[in-house]
């Protein structure tokens, strides 16, 4: 099926997504950052639905928005933010930072619009995606090529629970 | 309307990464330099997505990846929140420095 309107979901989504990551690192509260994060995932998710990922959108909206935003936000409750909201937001260096940060995004910007071999590599064709079958084709791939790299993640999130559990307890 | 091409959200995704910098490099709440370190992530995700537009389903299995990875370091970077703040009943970055000479 051919997409319908694409320009304008790419400008809603992307301004949608620009504005509350802007929220998020300059609200004062950091549940108000913490709501920011999760309105721009969900544009992520959007996103992602407009470039034929449904799997990774779904992903994005259940591990993401639901489950590491809502373990944000418990820590948020664990620890004292009342003291540091009355504090200064931004440190020493902030002025530096900006400059620094924004220079290298012109630079992004820069080799985006300018590289050739990037703009010949762009030239090519869309590739065809399974609109349909695009879980049962990522699963393959996860299950298939990439089962080593799958078995690794397990690993990782076993040695990252075991961390996370050791790190916040009291007395081991 | 200018028809969206890939290059449109390799500069989304660049935008993206230059804020979630940003609140890493000038933030003092350890919570909000977390959130930033997620929103690079995103932006690094967003570039895989759009790339697999062309290239096939490599680029969503990585983005797969890359999630888990966020998954696993959110959990251990706030654990190492609570330990701080249990120790030093605070959460800004410049007063972390035990480790410092």
């Amino acid at each position: 099926m051919a997409p319908v309107a694409t320009p304008f979901f790419f400008y809603l989504l992307s301004g949608l997504a620009l504005i509350s990551g802007i929220l998020v690192i300059t609200r004062r509260n950091p549940v108000h950052s913490a709501l920011a994060l999760i309105l721009t995932l969900l544009a992520l998710a959007g996103i992602y639905l407009m470039l034929y990922a449904p799997f990774v959108a779904g992903v994005q909206i259940i591990l993401y928005a639901g489950g590491i935003m809502v373990l944000f936000l418990f820590v948020i409750m664990l620890v004292n933010v009342g003291r540091a909201e009355k504090e200064r937001q931004f440190n020493k260096q902030w002025l530096l930072a900006i400059a620094a940060t924004v220079g290298l995004g012109i630079v992004f910007v820069r080799v985006f619009t300018s590289s050739q071999t990037l703009t010949e590599l762009l030239k090519r064709p869309l590739a065809q995606l399974p609109e349909t079958s695009n879980t049962q084709q990522v699963g393959f791939s996860l299950y298939g090529q990439y089962m080593l790299a799958f078995e690794i993640a397990s690993l990782l999130l076993l040695v990252a629970i075991v961390g996370a559990v050791v790190m916040a307890k009291k007395r081991i | 309307m200018v028809p969206i091409t890939p290059i449109h959200y390799l500069i989304l995704a660049a935008a993206l990464f230059t804020l979630g910098t940003i609140g890493v490099l000038t933030r003092r709440n350890v919570v909000i330099v977390l959130m930033s370190i997620e929103l690079i992530l995103n932006a690094v995700n967003l570039n895989l997505v759009a790339f697999s537009r062309m290239w096939g389903l490599q680029g969503q299995v990585f983005a797969i990846f890359v999630i888990t990875d966020a998954a696993a370091e959110a959990a251990v970077g706030l654990g190492i929140l609570i330990a701080f703040f249990r120790n030093k009943e605070t959460v800004n970055v410049d007063e972390v420095d035990l480790l410092k000479w």
